[in-house]
C-alpha cells in the first residue's frame, strides 16, 4: 500500500466523531448522546473518488459536512492538505474553504431565485478575490462551457431551468473556486434516470479535465460504483467496509455490504443473472440506542454470540480492504453455507 | 406466473384513456390514448420519468382528479362496470373496497392525529359495516400479514412513531383491509431504503401469490419492473410509447426511449463503462409538447417522418409508437445498448 508513488493524502480523518445531544433540559447531565459519526477514519488521496454509501440515517451526509468542516467536530482529528483543521476557527478555515466545495441534492435551495445565474456564480469569485475583476466575465463563460451550458444562460434566473440544468449551475459555482476537493452529497438522486446519466458523465469528465478529487455521497450503489475508485459503506455512523470499488462490489466482505448489494433490483439486460437475495429483517436500530457489540448484529444473517458483546474494529484484509466484522468473507470463504444454515433468515429468490 | 385467462374478461380494461387539465389559458393534455388490461393475479407496471403522465393516468382511472377542471375520456371497465360512467356515490364504494391505493409518500395517506389502528378500522367499518371489535381483530390480522412486529401493540401507535418502511406497510395494510381485487401502487418503494424496499416488494409478491391480487405498479425503476412485472407500459410525455410482456421489454425492446432508459442505468456488475449512454436533453413539459413523435427531439435516430405522429407497430402483445422499421431495429438498438461491441448482453 505504501509505495513511493502514492501521493500525500488530501483528506485524512482519524477517529472522527460527531455527537448530538438530544432531549436536553435545564437539568445538568440530562439528554442523551447520539453519535451521528462514530469514530470514522478515512483517507482520500488526490484524483481519487471516494464513494460513501449507506441507507438513510447512517451518517454519510453528516460525515460529508464534518469533512468540509461545515459542522464542528467533537472528537478525532481531520487534516486537509496535510494541515490539521480539526479545531480551526472560521477565519482560519477561510483559505481552505475555496479548496473544498460542496454540491448538494437540491441545487435550487442554494440558488437565490431573484438573482441571475451570472451573478450567482460570480459572487464567490468576488468574495474570495480569486481573479481580477475584469477577468470575471470571461471566467463565467469558461465555467458555463465546462458544465455544458450556453453562456447566454448567465442572464437568466434559476426558475427558468430544469433540475438537471440547475445541478449543472451548482457544479459551475463549486468549480468557480478552483477547488481540489468536491464533496457531492446525493448530487443526482433528485434527477430522472435519463438526466441522471448526463450529470454522472459530467462528474467523470470534469475529474479528468480538472484533476479533481471527489467524495461522492449517494444511496444509489450503482451510481457510486460507476464513479468511485474506492467505496466506503456506512452503517449507524461507522464505516463497516472500505476498499477498491471493484473489490467491494464483486466480493463484499461485510455481511451488510452483501445484503445491501443483493437488495438492489437490477434489470436483467444489464448482465446479471438470477441472484440470491438476502432480505434483512427489521429496521435500522435507533442511533440513540445502538446495539452493544457489532451495530449490525440485530439484523445480521450470520450473527453469533460474540457479535452481540464485542464490537468489531475496522481492520485491514490482505487484499487492500478494511472490514469491521468478526467473520469477514475473506476468512470464511464458506459464508454462503453459513447463510443457508441460519434458519430461514436468508431467502433464496427464484 | 402469468395467470391470464383469455376466456374471461380481464379484471380491468382501460381503452383510449385521455386525461386533460384545464388551466386559465388552455386545456393541457397530460395523458393521451392509454390502453391496457390487467388480468387476475397479474402485475402490470407503468414506467416513466416525472411528467410522463403515469400518475395522471392512475388518477384518471380511479377518478381521483378534481372534476371541475379535468376531462377524462376513453373507457375504464372494472369487473364489467364502466367506471367513468358511474355516479360518484358508487365510485366511492369501489375505491378503497375493491381497488386499493398506495401512494409514494405514506404520510399523505395517514393522518397524524389518529392511531394506525383507528385509521385501518375506520376503513373497514365504513366499507364493510363491521362492528368495532370485529374491525379491530381484522386490523390486527392485517398488520400481522404485512409483517409489522407485534401487531396488537402497533395498532395503538401514531404514524410518527413508525419508521418509513413500517408506515408504508401500514398503508399497504389499509389498502388491503377490504380484500380488494386490484391494488394500485404509485411508486410505493421510491421513498424507502433498498433493504426496506426489498421487504415491501417481497410482501407484494406474496400477496399476489396467496390472494391472487392484481397490481398496477407505477415506478421509474426498471430494476423493480424486472423483478415484479408481468407486463409493462413505458410512458413518455403522456403517451404509452411501448407496451410488452416484461421479458420482451428487457430482451427485445422496440422503442428508442426504452433503449435509452435501459442504457442510462449504471450496471451493478461486470465491466464499468467509461461513460453512461445518457439521453440528451430533458423531457418536454405538457404545455409545450413537440409535434409528431414527442421523443423525437431527444432521439438520435430521428428522421423526417418523425415530425408526424408515429404509427403503432404491433406484434401480439408487443406494441410501440415508432417509425423505425422492424428490420433496422436490432442494428440501431445495438448502437445504444452495446456501443463498444456487437456482443449481446
Amino acid at each position: 500500500m505504501s509505495a513511493d508513488s502514492v501521493p500525500a493524502p488530501l483528506v485524512e480523518a482519524e477517529r472522527l466523531t460527531k455527537r448530538y445531544v438530544v432531549g436536553r433540559t435545564i437539568m445538568p447531565g440530562s439528554g442523551r448522546a447520539l453519535y451521528a459519526v462514530d469514530g470514522v477514519s478515512l483517507t482520500v488521496r488526490p484524483m481519487e473518488t471516494l464513494g460513501l454509501v449507506g441507507e438513510s440515517g447512517c451518517g454519510k451526509s453528516t460525515l460529508g459536512c464534518c469533512l468540509t468542516r461545515l459542522y464542528d467536530i467533537n472528537g478525532g482529528t481531520l487534516r486537509f492538505e496535510g494541515v490539521d483543521i480539526t479545531k480551526s476557527s472560521r477565519r482560519e478555515l477561510r483559505p481552505f474553504r475555496r479548496r473544498m466545495q460542496m454540491i448538494f441534492q437540491d441545487p435550487s435551495a442554494s440558488l437565490n431565485p431573484r438573482r441571475r445565474i451570472g451573478d450567482l456564480i460570480a459572487e464567490p469569485l468576488h468574495v474570495h478575490a480569486i481573479r481580477p475583476r475584469a477577468d470575471i466575465p470571461a471566467r463565467l463563460r469558461e465555467l458555463m462551457d465546462l458544465v455544458g451550458l450556453p453562456a447566454v444562460y448567465l442572464e437568466r434566473y434559476p426558475h427558468e431551468f430544469s433540475g438537471g440544468q440547475r445541478q449543472r449551475i451548482g457544479i459551475a459555482r463549486a468549480l468557480a473556486m478552483e477547488p481540489s476537493l468536491i464533496v457531492a452529497d446525493e448530487p443526482v438522486s433528485a434527477l430522472d434516470v435519463s438526466v441522471q446519466a448526463q450529470i454522472v458523465n459530467l462528474f467523470t469528465e470534469l475529474r479528468e479535465r480538472l484533476s479533481l478529487t471527489y467524495i461522492f455521497i449517494a444511496h444509489d450503489l450503482a451510481v457510486v460504483r460507476h464513479v468511485s475508485t474506492r467505496t466506503a459503506v456506512m452503517y449507524l455512523g461507522s464505516i463497516v467496509e472500505t476498499g477498491p470499488t471493484d473489490l467491494v462490489f464483486e466480493r463484499p466482505a461485510h455481511p451488510y455490504t452483501e445484503a445491501l448489494l443483493s437488495a438492489i433490483p437490477v434489470p436483467r439486460a444489464r448482465g446479471s443473472g438470477p441472484r440470491e437475495r438476502i432480505i434483512l429483517r427489521g429496521d435500522l436500530p435507533s442511533p440513540l440506542d445502538p446495539p452493544p457489540g457489532c451495530k449490525f448484529s440485530t439484523r445480521c444473517p450470520i450473527v453469533v454470540e460474540r457479535c452481540r458483546s464485542e464490537r468489531p474494529q475496522l481492520r485491514p484484509l490482505a487484499d487492500g480492504r478494511s472490514v469491521a466484522c468478526h467473520f469477514p468473507r475473506e476468512e470464511s470463504q464458506d459464508l454462503s453455507a453459513q447463510l443457508h444454515a441460519s434458519d430461514g433468515k436468508m431467502l433464496v429468490e427464484d | 406466473m402469468n395467470a391470464t385467462s383469455e376466456a374471461r374478461a380481464p379484471l380491468l380494461e382501460v381503452t383510449g384513456l385521455a386525461v386533460s387539465f384545464a388551466t386559465e389559458s388552455a386545456l393541457i393534455s397530460a395523458v393521451t390514448d392509454v390502453s391496457f388490461k390487467v388480468g387476475d393475479g397479474e402485475i402490470v407496471s407503468i414506467v416513466g420519468e416525472s411528467g410522463s403522465g403515469k400518475t395522471a393516468a392512475l388518477l384518471g382511472i380511479l377518478r381521483l382528479t378534481d372534476r371541475r377542471n379535468t376531462k377524462i375520456e376513453g373507457s375504464v371497465t372494472f369487473r364489467g362496470r364502466r367506471l367513468l360512467d358511474l355516479p360518484e356515490r358508487e365510485m366511492r364504494r369501489i375505491r378503497g373496497r375493491e381497488i386499493g391505493f398506495i401512494s409514494q409518500n405514506p404520510m399523505t395517506a395517514l393522518t397524524p392525529v389518529h392511531t394506525i389502528g383507528w385509521q385501518i378500522e375506520e376503513q373497514i367499518r365504513v366499507h364493510l359495516n363491521l362492528a368495532h371489535a370485529v374491525a379491530r381483530r381484522r386490523a390486527t390480522e392485517l398488520l400481522d400479514e404485512v409483517g409489522l412486529p407485534n401487531p396488537a401493540k402497533a395498532l395503538d401507535l401514531y404514524p410518527h412513531q413508525l419508521s418509513g418502511g413500517m408506515r408504508q406497510r401500514a398503508v399497504i395494510a389499509m389498502a388491503l383491509s377490504c380484500n380488494p381485487s386490484l391494488l394500485v401502487a404509485d411508486e410505493p418503494t421510491t421513498a424507502l431504503d433498498v433493504t426496506v424496499q426489498a421487504q415491501v416488494l417481497e410482501l407484494l409478491r406474496r400477496l399476489r401469490l396467496n390472494f391472487g391480487l392484481s397490481i398496477i405498479l407505477v415506478t421509474h425503476d426498471l430494476g423493480v419492473v424486472d423483478e415484479m412485472a408481468d407486463r409493462v407500459l413505458v410512458m413518455y410525455a403522456g403517451r404509452v410509447v411501448e407496451r410488452a410482456p416484461a421479458d420482451l421489454i428487457f430482451e427485445d425492446p422496440w422503442h428508442p426511449y426504452t433503449w435509452g432508459l435501459l442504457a442510462s442505468i449504471p450496471p451493478l456488475h461486470g465491466e464499468r463503462p467509461a461513460r453512461l449512454a445518457a439521453i440528451p436533453g430533458t423531457p418536454p413539459v405538457p404545455t409545450d409538447l413537440p409535434k409528431g413523435c414527442h421523443f423525437a427531439p431527444r432521439c438520435r435516430f430521428r428522421f423526417a417522418p418523425c415530425a408526424e405522429t408515429p404509427p403503432r407497430q404491433e406484434d401480439g402483445e408487443h406494441a410501440a409508437l415508432c417509425f423505425i422499421d422492424p428490420s433496422g431495429r436490432p442494428r440501431l438498438r445495438a448502437q445504444v445498448l452495446n456501443p463498444s461491441s456487437g456482443q449481446a448482453a
